[in-house]
């Protein structure tokens, strides 16, 4: 226990990196689900009353994944809130109504994969097929405004909080209509949102392509063609934008080597994490110019892992937060005593959840899909 | 309206909405289990169609409770950014572990079970839905946890330099009497409402097709579902009785205030070791049978808590077997002079018609529930079938909606009950909310949330008794199929 003591070993920054791991691994596999989900209308485009099937066969790609895929969401956030509950409460309260739209986009996308097969009507699943589509737009946008903010640093200052004692708000505790001004006028955020979606949108066009045969996959691949340059360009802009922007100097500052001391190097390694994303969405589009579609897809699953770390590397011990005096990760942190039994926790249980979800994924539906492998246009009835 | 009052209600909305799928979702993934265990052990294909049949409803349903829960996890954050600042050295961690070791169990291992049938052998199938049913079994195990600790915050201390609550025993927190009495009584609870459901439907399609020329498996499928969900209703209402005196006599001490508002024991009593119990407020019969259930001599009218309850260091128990006040936990007396903010608020009396009435709705609607499942059993026994009629579809639609129902009242209680504290004897509810949200955003979500959460309960409702009327499925064989062979279930 006492090796383990943060004192000695560091319990803070151990929970930093396994916070960044989950969101890493949310963003890697609900990417590709969130992309697949938005591309289901456009995807499955098939011939005059084929185009069912064909949206089933997408949708299918990622059935057994979704669910699993969204918990790393959730882990994420119960992460926080244990190891360190004044990000949490700081974070969310502050950022109350961009929360509320990705519930409710994960809400709706969540029932839509469920119950779209349900009912035999063509507009009954039109209608969940587009609410699908829209709730995976929202949250992947949303989140990709907040992450470019967290880059950036969002800002923060002190009100009064509970029992008369003062605490850390989003903002100094600005209203959220303002709030919503403030981040609606950050262009670099908005840059950070829309690389999101298109980097998820080509990752679920490789993903598409990779899981599926016949027409589908054709499709997928001419479509990631289109949405890899796309996210390439935005990636590019947001790299080399997101690592200037924190020079000293603003803008046009010491580029290299922004801040001082410790974050001298991890400056450095935003620098060359930002190129290894933009590197492997560059291969990802080239592998699914040559049809290699596993290739294309490790391609944006190395650029999403890269683009999260940068994001860190940035955020560095301030959380996201834009003035360390007032919270950092040793103020936010949760006591020794409670890190140590959840870091405990974590070594023992990560790995088996990792080992079972491999399991899922590379060897129980390691198969392709094609519209043959779908049951014909009716309902479930076979379960 | 205040900000407090609109959070409140939303969080109400939200929890209340969430936990009419979980009790759902825990159970029936057990008793869908145990189906298809029989399946594999018998080989009789009624079993087969009957996992199918249930496990199809277990997952129109299973997906609300995901859709919702995740709400639910995000929201103390984004409403109580204070209750969770305060408390989240120890409230973090359960919701955590819920996360990494149920939530991934559950998702994964049922999409395996989902998308399984044909890639997986009849063995391993069967293994992923007990996984996933375990998951269930250990989300409940931590959120009753998390729960229990706000009615009964042990193993927890004051930090002045950190100003909040710090974990001091793991051990307390999970031992702590307020989980050991909550858990078993939701758990109960759970197996009445899935054994409700799984009785109504099969009740249903029994008396529905038992004067149509239904193939005779069929009838027989369905006596059989009908007989596992009544007698599960039945078996575990009697465990949710037995769970529940546990809980009254554990919230007798822990809970007092909450207990004698339950009781509306507003009036100085003639003799509080004859008290009796009010059917309908100062309806008072059988003197002394509240002495007997609560196990005391000395029962506590809300003046006397209100009198008693806090002492010089803080808040405090009532030894219900001494019949005397104690001093709290660590955490109700060490930080007591921290936050003297709350004092004002001690005194306060949580809504007495709300605890009364919704303890005996949980109460008389559970006991309702029983009677239905015992006369189910009783006019179908031997083989007999009751001739189709509005009243035998009404006892089939009530089976599930009853213990849903007295669910609902359960929590509705232990929640308003706990007033006005978010951590009972701690933390006033007030002090917990997010300051800086404000009442239009809060207002906003509060009605898409209900907007939204209304019209999926048209559509889920809708599904269930679309695919309840459409009967069992036929048997099909089972068997691993080849790329490029159909298979037997997508979206």
């Amino acid at each position: 226990m006492t090796i383990l003591a943060a004192e000695a070993f560091g319990l803070q920054p151990l929970w930093i990196i396994l916070v960044a791991v989950l969101w890493i691994g949310f963003f890697v596999l609900e990417g590709f689900d969130f992309g697949v989900a938005m591309l289901v209308p456009f995807l499955g485009k098939g011939e005059k009353g084929k185009d069912d099937q064909a949206r089933r066969v997408v949708i299918n790609t990622i059935g057994p994944h979704w669910d699993g895929n969204e918990v790393w969401l959730l882990t994420a956030g119960g992460a926080t809130f244990a190891a360190f509950p004044a990000w949490y409460a700081t974070l969310f309260s502050g950022l109350y109504l961009p929360l509320f739209l990705v519930l409710v986009g994960l809400i709706l996308r969540g029932v839509a994969f469920e119950y779209r097969s349900k009912r035999e009507a063509p507009q009954w699943r039109y209608t969940w097929d587009w609410l699908m589509a829209i709730g995976s737009f929202i949250p992947a946008l949303v989140l990709g405004v907040g992450f470019a903010w967290f880059l950036a640093g969002i800002p923060v200052g002190m009100a009064p909080a509970a029992f008369g004692n003062e605490a850390v708000f989003v903002a100094g505790g600005l209203d959220q209509w303002n709030l919503l001004l403030v981040v609606l006028t950050n262009v670099f955020a908005l840059v950070g949102g829309l690389l999101f979606v298109a980097l998820f949108l080509a990752h679920g066009a490789y993903f598409v392509a990779l899981k599926t045969r016949g027409a589908v996959h054709d499709r997928a691949q001419e479509y990631g063609s289109t949405l890899g340059l796309v996210a390439a360009v935005l990636m590019l802009i947001f790299v080399v934008w997101g690592n200037l922007r924190m020079g000293p100097n603003g803008v046009l500052g010491v580029p290299w080597f922004p801040g001082e001391g410790a974050t001298d190097l991890f400056g450095l390694l935003a620098w060359v994490v930002g190129i290894l994303a933009l590197a492997g969405l560059c291969f990802a589009w080239w592998m699914n110019s040559k049809k290699r579609d596993g290739w294309a897809f490790i391609g944006t699953t190395i650029a999403t892992a890269m683009l999260v770390v940068m994001i860190f590397l940035h955020m560095n011990t301030g959380l996201g937060f834009a003035d360390k005096t007032l919270i950092d990760m040793t103020s936010a942190a949760s006591s020794n005593h409670t890190l140590t039994l959840m870091t405990i926790a974590a070594v023992c249980l990560v790995p088996v959840v990792l080992a079972y979800t491999a399991w899922s994924y590379f060897f129980v539906f390691r198969r392709r899909l094609n519209t043959v492998s779908i049951p014909a246009l009716t309902v479930n009835t076979q379960n | 309206m205040s900000p407090d009052t609109i959070a409140r209600w939303q969080f109400g909305i939200t929890t209340v909405y969430h936990f009419l799928f979980v009790p759902l979702t825990i159970a029936l993934s057990v008793l869908t289990a145990v189906l298809q265990t029989i399946w594999n052990k018998t080989g009789n294909d009624a079993y087969l169609r009957l996992t199918k049949f249930f496990g199809r409803l277990f997952l129109i349903n299973f997906a609300m409770g995901v859709v919702t829960g995740i709400v639910q996890e995000f929201q103390f954050g984004m409403n109580w950014s204070e209750y969770s600042r305060f408390v989240g050295d120890i409230f973090g961690a359960p919701l955590a572990l819920e996360a990494l070791i149920a939530f991934f169990l559950e998702s994964t291992f049922l999409g395996m079970w989902i998308f399984g049938w044909d890639r997986l052998s009849k063995k391993a199938h069967l293994v992923t839905i007990w996984l996933g049913a375990i998951g269930t079994f250990i989300s409940s195990i931590f959120i009753v946890a998390a729960n229990a600790w706000m009615q009964n915050p042990t193993g927890a201390s004051y930090n002045p330099a950190t100003q909040r609550a710090e974990l001091d025993s793991l051990l307390q927190v999970i031992l702590n009497p307020a989980f050991l009495t909550q858990w078993p009584h939701t758990i109960a609870a759970s197996f009445v409402t899935a054994g409700g459901f799984m009785a109504g439907a099969a009740f249903y399609l029994l008396v529905k097709n038992s004067k149509e020329k239904a193939p005779k498996g069929d009838l027989t499928a369905y006596r059989k579902g009908l007989k596992m969900g009544a007698w599960v209703l039945v078996i575990a209402g009697v465990f949710t009785i037995v769970t529940g005196d546990f809980l009254g006599k554990q919230l007798v001490t822990h809970q007092p205030m909450k207990m004698a508002a339950a009781e509306n024991l507003k009036e100085p009593l003639a003799d509080s070791a004859k008290v009796g119990f009010q059917i309908v407020p100062k309806a008072e019969v059988f003197p002394g049978l509240l002495n007997w259930l609560y196990g005391t001599k000395n029962i506590q009218t809300i003046d006397d808590v209100k009198a008693n309850q806090i002492g010089p260091n803080g808040y405090r128990f009532f030894d219900r077997k001494a019949g005397e006040w104690v001093e709290g936990s660590s955490l109700q007396t060490t930080s007591y002079s921290a936050i003297q903010g709350s004092l004002a608020e001690a005194n306060m009396v949580p809504s007495v018609g709300v605890s009364f009435w919704s303890f005996r709705l949980m109460m008389g609607i559970g006991f309702l529930a029983m009677l239905g499942g015992i006369v189910m059993l009783v006019v179908t026994r031997g083989g007999k079938v009751p001739n189709p009629g509005w009243f035998w579809t009404c006892l089939a639609i009530c089976m599930p909606v009853l213990p849903l129902l007295a669910n609902s009242f359960g929590w509705i209680f232990t929640e308003m009950g706990r007033q006005p504290w978010i951590v009972n004897g701690v933390m006033p509810t007030l002090q917990g909310l997010s300051p800086t949200v404000g009442t239009g955003p809060v207002w906003l979500s509060l009605v898409l949330y209900t907007a939204i959460y209304g019209l999926l309960a048209v559509v889920e409702v809708g599904l269930l008794l679309k695919y309840i009327k459409m009967g069992l499925p036929a048997a099909e064989k089972v068997s691993i199929k080849d790329e490029g062979e159909e298979l037997s279930f997508a979206y």
